[in-house]
């Protein structure tokens, strides 16, 4: 614990503590030091994210002890790869949802600065945090800030959605409570390394008790991570949310994926005894009804927001089914989609808003009631041919939203050039040859639910962007400011440069995923004394 | 003293799921009142339950856990009654805010047609 490198693991959460806790003092009347002092720490995240991302490629976990106690005392913060790769996606699409608000939304209510630094600070102290009940701490961090995030703007919908997200998500945390409190009155330990040495030797007759513990946990993360039939909340309260707060919400239910990949893939691993393996049979199949419920939800879509919602459930749908197969190879190329998938989310909430600026409400709605019965004004309007003249420019703004519309369908469909294809390529390649220790029926399964996911996405994803970008446009032209474009244009760049760097990136994720498959140098920097779970 | 204890908290979880279930807002805050303080008496006692014992040890005795309650889940229940109580505050504001733009206390915004 000495020099400056050991304390950047805390920086994180530092940062965004202490210019939220500044912004709130400063006030809502003077908007501009707010501004200034988010932007600042937004972008020190980003060179913070990166410069982490950097120390933890090594095999050995960096731990930062807060109070240099030792680990089953005290509390730590613990950084290997796939933390350090959360943090930086935390980081870029709070970074580009930062710089997008600013161009009107960070206006639209009360503390929007303060709410947005905190949410960032429970981002990325859940993503660092190596205890059970800090992780509920960050949680209820993250989340109370995302209450006040998700009922930015006000309006009825987003009252009426941010309600029951509240109840829901309060719910949850009770459930997360009982699980952890069970857990502790069991095994003595929340340090989650302690736990996982001390799985193998819990008595057989607590074991029943402790998986019930760690199941109800586990639903807790689930709700986050919006699992089928636990995931209903997630397209409507989505879909009402100002955007940047869409953009930063949609990488909050990956806050549940990555708690269930840690927790899950610690404790129930192969060191773990009697338990090993328990309930992943669970999560692949929740997965992937989670996926069917999200194809439906994207399909059934009647404006671009909601499909980005039912988008959302089809990636964590996607990356339960996979994960809960426990195959090292195969949680590589999840991590990967993964990172992926955040990009291309967080952009495509900050583009629906762009796109759907220009329209008048309810026009999706006519679209595609007009498709299913054919009532329509556009057939008595004569010959198509009379009245679009052939080589109507189209609009500059428009072009390049189309563009954008199309790289994020693109990635999210997972069709080739774009990353989203070799994500999905890295998780079934390594499912279908051989060897693999995964009934041959599930991964059969899991492979076409994620390819007909895949093309109910596409199907939608057509729909919605022939009625946006095709059809006439009605009413005035829309006016997009740069600011608001290159935040979308910041991270469809960083998805071609997944695309471009794929090697190194699914090596790092690979490599991410065997440590966490095999955990024993997680435990032997967390547990120096125990010698690594022993 | 455990039978007393498990039936209030299963008492208080029933109540609490229950009102969790009504239509109205006011039911359902109560509710996750109600749930909470059955997870804080839960968490409470995962520390064990102890009756007549001295507050503080006796003078001469060695500390042991055989001779008082884990501290830990204390801490942490105490760290779950703030969150518990500043997330019902928040609540209720988001509560307040839903019955004055929608007009109506049902948890849907609108009440249900008979």
């Amino acid at each position: 614990m000495s020099g400056w490198a050991d304390h950047l693991i805390a920086a994180p959460i530092v940062v965004p503590m202490l210019a939220g806790a500044a912004m709130t003092l400063m006030g809502d009347r003077r908007r501009g030091p707010a501004v200034g002092l988010g932007l600042a720490s937004t972008t020190l995240l980003l060179a913070l994210s990166a410069a982490l991302l950097a120390a933890a490629d090594a095999p050995e976990v960096r731990i930062y002890r807060l109070g240099d106690w030792p680990a089953s005392f005290g509390i730590v913060l613990a950084l290997d790869r796939l933390s350090a790769m959360m943090v930086a996606l935390a980081s870029v699409v709070g970074f580009a949802a930062f710089v997008f608000s600013l161009a009107r939304w960070h206006r639209a209510g009360a503390h929007f600065h303060p709410l947005f630094q905190f949410q960032l600070m429970g981002l990325n102290g859940a993503f660092l945090t190596g205890d059970l009940f800090n992780l509920f701490v960050f949680f209820e961090v993250m989340l109370a800030a995302s209450y006040g995030m998700a009922l930015h703007g006000s309006g009825i919908a987003r009252v009426r959605a941010g309600l029951h997200y509240l109840i829901i998500n309060l719910v949850a945390s009770l459930l997360f409570l009982i699980g952890v409190s069970v857990v502790y009155g069991i095994a003595g330990t929340l340090n989650m390394a302690d736990l996982a040495a001390r799985m193998r030797d819990v008595a057989a007759d607590d074991r029943a008790l402790l998986e019930a513990g760690l199941a109800v946990l586990g639903i807790a993360f689930l709700v986050k991570a919006a699992i089928w039939p636990l995931g209903f909340w997630l397209p409507g309260t989505y879909a009402a949310a100002s955007a940047p707060a869409a953009a930063i919400l949609s990488i909050l239910s990956k806050v549940g994926i990555y708690a269930v990949l840690r927790v899950w893939l610690l404790l129930f691993g192969e060191g773990s005894g009697a338990s090993a393996g328990f309930g992943g049979t669970w999560l692949t199949l929740g997965g992937l009804l989670t996926v069917a419920f999200g194809s439906v939800a994207v399909l059934a879509s009647q404006n671009l927001a909601r499909l980005a919602g039912g988008s959302v459930l089809v990636s964590s749908g996607t990356l339960l089914a996979v994960i809960g197969l426990g195959q090292a190879a195969v949680t590589g190329g999840a991590l990967f989609y993964l990172a992926g998938s955040v990009l291309a989310i967080g952009a495509f909430f900050l583009l629906v808003e762009l796109v759907e600026r220009g329209r008048d409400i309810g026009a999706d709605v006519l679209a595609v009631t007009r498709e299913a019965f054919g009532t329509g004004v556009d057939e008595e309007d004569g010959e198509p041919g009379e009245r679009d003249a052939v080589g109507v420019p189209i609009p500059a703004t428009v072009a390049t939203l189309g563009v954008s519309f199309l790289a994020c369908a693109l990635l999210l469909a997972g069709l080739p050039p774009l990353s989203g294809f070799l994500a999905k390529f890295a998780m079934l390649a390594p499912l279908l040859t051989d060897g693999g220790g995964a009934p041959p029926a599930m991964a059969w399964v899991v492979t076409a639910a994620l390819i007909l996911s895949g093309l109910a996405t596409v199907v939608a994803m057509l729909r919605a962007g022939m009625d946006a970008f095709w059809t006439s446009p009605a009413g005035t032209p829309q006016r997009v400011s740069v600011l608001e474009f290159l935040p979308v244009a910041l991270l469809l760049a960083l998805c071609a440069a997944l695309t471009v760097g794929a090697g190194p990136a699914l090596d790092y994720a690979t490599a991410a995923a065997q440590a966490l498959h095999a955990p024993a140098d997680y435990l032997r920097a967390v547990l120096p004394a125990a010698g690594g779970g022993g | 003293m455990e039978l007393v204890v498990s039936l209030a908290i299963g008492m208080l979880a029933g109540s609490g799921v229950w009102l969790l279930l009504r239509p109205r807002t006011f039911q359902v805050t109560i509710g996750l009142a109600l749930l909470s303080y059955a997870v804080n008496l839960f968490i409470f006692s995962t520390g064990g339950l102890r009756t007549g014992a001295d507050a503080i040890l006796k003078r001469g005795e060695a500390g042991t856990l055989a001779q008082y309650t884990d501290p830990v889940p204390q801490a942490l229940v105490l760290t779950a009654i703030v969150i518990g109580f500043a997330t019902t505050a928040l609540l209720l504001v988001v509560l307040l805010a839903a019955r004055g733009l929608t007009g109506t206390d049902h948890v849907d915004g609108r009440e249900r047609e008979r």
